[in-house]
């Protein structure tokens, strides 16, 4: 990637250069290039839904990635009001690689937990490039705790590579704090959304992603390990990573199918870096729709619906009775 | 209701335990050497030892067959047929292939068997993984029997004990589906554990990733066996992402200890009778009258 342009992209940003430089014309020497203008525009137009239709899961993944897509904390100013950012686990430290506080989303209540991603290098070291450590999780934790005391809905924006593989992070049981977040979380009495809305790495994901609605951004991706880690262990070659992106199936259409996830939310055309505020509207939406949906269920039957659906997921071939003797 | 409709009944059959496949190795040499201390043990001593390294402790692998030879009361354990097998559900490249060299190596259909047993008389449902079925990951056939041991076990009111190895964590090739395992099994432990029912989980070497990071860790209580591997991350992965060489023993059960990620380390050798003394005390009548 350079200058923030993909690859794949270039065909477009050379259009879009030569609309910007019609647009200048026009109003620095004052001439009608409109209908040139509107050409191009309904040209780039198309180029961009085609290459936008088409792309692959490694491409998914890095679009994922790209550095102006709007973060947790983006999407928390975009979509809700009075946010105020609650800290800490009560045990170690404050996490900065996972935020999370209370806000109204249009007059509900709700507590919002996610992990940070640094919107540059400076935050990006301070919160750890959004990898959390276990105080993180459980500063998620205890604010989701928090949320059910007072039957606030829950919504869990989830943006992370992985739970932090640190020295520190094992001696503190991130296992553990995992686990715990998970098996928590499912029994909470309240509503909870979870949205993957650019990377869902494997357990560090799924530890704030046990919820009645799984919501998935357009272009994010949700998997049990990174591409580039799956490359490694199969093929020992990092390189591999698209191969391996293919394989696992991570993409939200894919995720859709398999059952893991119940909706996508659209994003701009482009990606949800090109247009922050019309992919926060989008999954403002979607939030009110879900959550104007979950509030009417009574709590204890919405813990029982989200347990019935997690007990569903996994796919096997049921055996015989034949064959299993034949096996044995 | 609602709750039933989801609930695929388990169809249980009972097989003789002589029907566990025990490994032999008939190629194999009479001398094993300990990759610990690089000690030479005659294998027959290895044996009686609980395949234990004599000089160092190391405790060697051992098959499902052999851990129960040495955990379960004699001819207790009955296993139960889930009639469950690995699908590839993500089409996934080289898994068939993978899964049945796994079952050739082993002579298992999963990487986790299931069953009822006695421990010093006491009833339990036990769960017993094989490291050496793709690195004892979890899939959607092994989530599905962890959690159908802690069902079982809800209805007939009994105890459970997990030996897992699940060095590989969350298998890969099933992709979203064996991550989802995670919260279904850490679920099915919760709602035991509702049920006011003890669990019991022994990590041995290794129990990593994602089954390390759901029902292998949520065990009322946790014991390990020496120098087991536990953690979330692989050393490996730490010290790629972290470019730092790591502290003496890190990740061993005696580390995990000392951080307080563990209740107890136990001895081979006397897993069973710790494994007795903790059902016993927490056996019907003797905490309920307080």
């Amino acid at each position: 990637m350079r200058n923030g342009l993909f690859e794949w992209e270039k065909p477009l940003y050379e259009l879009e250069r030569r609309i910007a430089e019609l647009q200048k014309f026009t109003t620095e020497e004052d001439m009608d290039l409109s209908r040139e203008i509107a050409t191009l525009e309904k040209k780039a137009d198309s180029l961009r839904r085609e290459i936008y239709k088409n792309l692959t899961p490694w491409q998914q993944v890095l679009l994922a990635r790209h550095p102006k897509r709007p973060t947790t904390l983006d999407y928390i100013e975009l979509i809700f009001d009075d946010f105020i950012e609650l800290h800490g686990d009560r045990h170690y430290r404050d996490d900065p690689a996972i935020v999370g506080g209370i806000a109204s989303l249009d007059g509900i209540s709700v507590t919002v937990v996610g992990p940070q991603k640094g919107r540059d290098t400076k935050e990006n070291i301070r919160r750890n490039f959004g990898l959390p450590h276990p105080e993180g999780y459980r500063k998620a934790l205890r604010l989701m705790e928090q949320a059910a005391k007072f039957h606030r809905p829950i919504i869990s924006l989830i943006d992370v590579v992985g739970a932090y593989p640190g020295i520190e992070a094992e001696e503190r049981g991130q296992g553990n704090a995992i686990a715990e977040c998970i098996r928590r979380m499912s029994f909470l009495q309240v509503p909870i959304i979870c949205v993957i809305t650019g990377e869902g790495g494997s357990g560090g994901a799924l530890a704030i992603g046990v919820g009645d609605r799984i919501l998935m951004m357009e272009h994010a991706w949700y998997s049990v390990i990174s591409p580039e880690m799956c490359a490694q262990i199969l093929w020992k070659d990092t390189s591999k990573a698209p191969e391996a992106a293919e394989a696992l199936k991570l993409t939200a259409q894919d995720l859709l199918e398999l059952g893991a996830i119940d909706a996508i939310v659209p994003e701009p055309l482009g990606g949800a870096h090109r247009n922050h505020e019309e992919a926060a509207a989008n999954l403002k939406k979607a939030l009110k729709e879900n959550l104007q949906e979950l509030m009417q269920v009574p709590a204890d039957e919405l813990v029982e619906q989200r347990l019935a659906r997690f007990r569903r997921i996994g796919k096997w071939r049921e055996r015989t009775m034949a064959a299993s003797t034949s096996h044995k | 209701m609602f709750k039933d409709l989801f609930r695929t009944k388990p169809k249980y059959v009972t097989v003789r335990p002589q029907a566990v496949p025990v490994k032999q190795d008939t190629s194999a040499a009479l001398w094993q050497k300990c990759p610990h201390c690089s000690n030479l043990i005659y294998k027959k001593d290895l044996e009686k030892n609980y395949h234990v390294c004599e000089k160092c402790g190391f405790h060697f692998r051992i098959s499902i067959a052999e851990r129960l030879h040495i955990t379960v009361d004699e001819g207790s354990f009955r296993e139960i047929d889930t009639h469950l097998e690995s699908d590839d559900p993500l089409k996934f490249p080289g898994y068939p292939e993978k899964l049945a060299q796994a079952r050739e190596k082993t002579g298992l259909d999963e990487a986790l068997i299931v069953g009822r047993a006695a421990i010093h008389g006491h009833p339990c449902m036990l769960a017993v993984a094989d490291f050496d079925f793709m690195a004892g990951s979890m899939g959607s056939v092994v989530g599905e029997r962890v959690t159908r041991t802690f069902e079982m076990a809800i209805e007939e009111e009994l105890p459970v004990v997990i030996f897992s190895a699940g060095g590989g964590g969350a298998r890969m090739q099933e992709g979203i589906l064996s991550l989802m395992q995670m919260a279904k099994t850490s679920q099915a432990v919760e709602r035991h554990s509702r049920a006011g029912l003890l669990y019991v989980s022994v990590l041995t070497n290794p129990t990593l990733g994602g089954v390390y990071a759901s029902f292998a860790s949520l065990g009322d209580i946790l014991l390990a066996e020496p120098g087991a591997l536990i953690g979330f991350a692989g050393p490996r992965i730490v010290e790629e992402a972290t470019r730092q060489s790591l502290p003496k023993g890190f990740q061993s059960a005696e580390f995990a200890m000392e951080h307080g990620m563990i209740d107890k380390i136990v001895h081979r050798k006397d897993m069973r009778q710790v494994l007795g003394k903790i059902l016993s005390l927490h056996r019907k009548g003797r905490v309920s009258s307080a």
